[in-house]
């Protein structure tokens, strides 16, 4: 039987997706209409061998995680249970400390993937491919191809290309290593534990040898239970003939900006056509007009000359005005956009108003359409000084008064603007 | 009587309009620059206009011959061939003034006012003297010709150009009127009226002050052009606001020619002129603009502060504002966001302009 592990993080991570992360842990957050976990868990969900799904994390217990939780289980029929860190452990010392509970009942093996990542989850190919390389110990790594520059952002992979035997591992390297990176979904046998029990032991010797020295017993940070897969285990495994690398050239990117969540919605919305058709809106009598693929709740009341996509998700109870105009968005639930509006870009947070005539728009973050490897950059919020332009977003409860352009800004939330507002982040 | 108007050149403060048409062509407020003045000099008694032009233009040439039949007068065009300044062209044209012992008007081409021509002819008989400048109160005045004089009688004691210290808020409004006299001052050489003309007369007391009530504005270039456009409206509400559109989805002063299509759901004005043909589809709001002959906005879009240049298309929730001016025949594609363009004939723009430039 199998299992599989979502590493969740909690709220000191994924601080890039501020101020849309202040109201709803970042696993939760919508992508192509569903939460973002969601997406992880159809994949496994639809392996037959699939017995549970463990989510590990830091977040305290909190409404909204338990409500996705009994929904999903409700949903999908299949054990999904939180199994919170007392710390922040790492990626792979979250898994260790609850070795016993994955474990339980001898699985075959167990998936482990990162919260943040949007994929097609080829798992089925996985195990496949698990079998037939190496011995009924390996461990796999899903790759895929980056472009040499941006590779550098990422754990990079060189890879034995016969065997597919992974030689050499380097998270985010400073000089070009190879072009394969790692995408944060692993499929582990419970020998694995082994591995990192070894780095667990080696860091309370070491601990033990600062003690003694009389240096202060440290923060978290230096704890012996912080474990990370990529820095301490992946690259301790290369070219041990333990580790293999899958190549898939299926669609993949991290979540790390508000911005990556919009093409990340692109990438699901499109999977949509193959897997859920019936979440694609259509044109049809009496409803907005749509141009390529969109999402709407169908409790969402959208005026019939209003025009949405491509790329559009509209969430539940969202209000659109006659004329309103959409694309390239998500408009998060119980949003109202006012006659002859017009959303590019942009995430509209929850609750939040936009007057008539207003425009709120952003500047896409988009990989180069032209490479086929590229992918979508990690962009800092400052470059020589000024704001980059990226995607607008606009916080829970915002109101945006109308006639006034609202343009490459952030907005915190329960904010009154006056005036148009353009490459600033507006308190 | 005879009018002497000063045309000029090639109208290069008011490109990318003048690229098109020359500037006294230009509408304004849905009536070629030119016509404001001709028709308010015609009211007056004055019977010849003569433009004084450094630039000939084929359409001006028959355009004017148009207007001659229309208004039953005389129009003849003075073209400078080589620079003359300010006070030269009216040497060129001294046979067509002095034909009589008539005072005539001089005036520059690019102001915009309630012309005054009668009150001037009166002041100017009244004094008796050789020259009538019409004064205005302004703001800035250091962005212009300061004139300092008599407030009981008019009579001019100096001229300061560009003061940088405050002299006096009354700036030269550009509208004169002159005996024939006083052309024996100007020799057919480059001149400058207001540094070599008027200090002697001036000095000699041949200069008097009428100071100009209601508006003023100098509407060569697209800013002013914009501000003079709220002035002049302003006056239509009080002279003739019969000619104004009003209604619901009209706010404020709004002049539409009667061939104009307005669709459902618009918010028009304040301050807006909409041109022959002008088609506004449904759902757009326009404030403080002028959209000439022929221009198409589609529909959800929003402008504030632009001028669209004759047959010129915007399309579907575009927004445009801070002086942005499309020249003729100008696309812009749906859903940008054009700020401060000043876009040239023919070109199509497929891409936002967030700050503003020159789009060639």
């Amino acid at each position: 039987m199998l299992k599989a592990v979502i590493l969740i993080g909690g709220p000191q991570k994924g601080t890039r997706f501020r101020p849309l992360s202040f109201e709803v842990p970042k696993p939760l957050f919508p992508v192509a209409g569903v939460p973002m976990l969601q997406h992880h868990i159809e994949a496994c969900s639809k392996l037959p061998n699939m017995k549970e799904i463990l989510l590990i994390g830091f977040y305290q217990p909190n409404e909204e995680l338990n409500r996705f939780l009994s929904c999903a289980q409700q949903d999908f029929k299949i054990s999904i249970r939180y199994l919170q860190e007392y710390a922040a452990l790492g990626t792979g010392g979250g898994i260790y400390h609850f070795r016993d509970q994955i474990l339980s009942g001898s699985p075959e093996a167990f998936f482990v993937m990162n919260a943040d990542v949007c994929s097609e989850f080829p798992l089925p190919e996985m195990l496949d491919f698990q079998k037939e390389h190496g011995d009924a110990y390996s461990f796999v790594i899903l790759g895929t191809t980056a472009n040499r520059k941006q590779s550098l952002n990422y754990g990079c992979i060189v890879e034995n290309e016969q065997t597919n035997e992974v030689l050499h591992y380097v998270e985010k390297p400073s000089t070009f290593v190879s072009d394969i990176i790692n995408c944060g979904i692993y499929l582990f046998t419970p020998e694995i534990f082994q591995h990192i029990g070894a780095v667990f032991q080696k860091n309370q010797q070491d601990m033990m040898l600062y003690y003694d020295q009389g240096e202060e017993q440290s923060n978290g940070w230096h704890r012996a239970e912080v474990i990370r897969l990529e820095q301490d285990i992946f690259t301790a495994l290369a070219g041990q003939g333990k580790l293999y690398v899958y190549k898939t050239d299926r669609f993949w990117s991290q979540i790390k900006s508000a911005g990556s969540a919009i093409y990340a919605s692109r990438l699901y919305l499109n999977q949509y056509h193959k897997t859920h058709p019936e979440r694609l809106a259509t044109n049809r009598e009496g409803g907005p007009k749509t141009r390529g693929n969109v999402y709407i709740h169908p409790t969402a009341n959208i005026d019939p000359t209003a025009v949405l996509g491509p790329n559009v998700s509209i969430g539940t109870g969202v209000t659109i005005g006659a004329g309103v105009r959409v694309r390239e968005s998500i408009i998060l639930h119980g949003a109202t956009l006012q006659d002859h509006s017009c959303v590019l870009n942009s995430i509209v947070g929850w609750d939040s108003t936009i007057g008539k005539w207003a425009r709120v728009e952003g500047t896409p973050s988009d990989p180069n359409p032209n490479d086929p490897f590229a992918k979508i950059d990690s962009e800092t919020l400052f470059r020589d000084g000024k704001l980059t332009p990226s995607i607008t977003i606009l916080g829970c409860n915002v109101n945006i008064p109308s006639e006034v352009i609202i343009l490459n800004s952030i907005v915190l939330p329960h904010k009154d603007l006056n005036r148009s507002f353009k490459n600033q982040i507006i308190l | 009587m005879k009018a002497l108007i000063l045309v000029g050149g090639y109208g290069t403060r008011l490109r990318p309009l003048t690229l098109t048409v020359p500037k006294p062509l230009v509408e304004f407020c849905n009536k070629p620059i030119l016509l404001h003045q001709v028709e308010a000099l015609v009211k007056a008694g004055v019977r010849h206009v003569i433009l004084a032009v450094s630039y000939m233009s084929e359409l001006l040439e028959r355009e004017m011959r148009a207007q001659e039949q229309r208004l039953g007068i005389k129009i003849s065009l003075s073209h400078e061939k080589e620079p003359l300044g300010t006070a030269g062209p009216l040497a060129l044209a001294r046979e067509l003034l002095t034909d009589n012992e008539e005072p005539f008007f001089v005036l520059n081409s690019d102001v915009i006012c309630d012309f005054p021509f009668e009150d001037m002819l009166k002041f100017h008989q009244q004094h008796g003297r050789e020259g009538t400048i019409v004064v205005t109160k302004v703001e800035e005045p250091s962005k212009y010709g300061v004139v300092v004089y008599e407030g009981d009688t008019g009579r001019i004691h100096r001229f300061v150009e560009k003061p940088q210290v405050f002299v006096s808020n009354k700036i030269n409004a550009g509208m004169y009127i002159f005996s024939p006299a006083m052309l024996k001052r100007i020799q057919l050489r480059p001149t400058s009226i207001e540094k070599e003309i008027f200090p002697v007369m001036a000095e000699e007391g041949h200069l008097y002050a009428m100071e100009l009530q209601g508006f003023w504005m100098d509407i060569g270039q697209p800013k002013d052009f914009l501000t003079g456009m709220c002035m002049y409206l302003q006056s239509v509400r009080q002279q003739a606001p019969e000619r104004l559109r009003t209604g619901p989805g009209f706010l404020g002063n709004v002049l539409v020619d009667p061939t104009a299509v307005i669709g459902e759901n618009c918010t028009i004005g304040p301050n807006v002129t909409i041109g022959a043909g002008v088609v506004l589809e449904d759902g757009v709001r326009v404030k403080r603009c002028t959209v000439l002959k022929g221009a198409h906005i589609r529909s959800h879009s929003w402008l504030e502060s632009c001028i669209v240049g004759w047959s010129s298309s915007v399309g579907q929730w575009v927004r445009m504002e801070n002086v942005t001016v499309l020249g003729e025949d100008v696309i812009v594609n749906d859903e940008l966001y054009i700020n401060g363009a000043n876009v040239l004939p023919h070109k199509s723009i497929a891409d936002s302009v967030p700050e503003p430039r020159i789009i060639m």
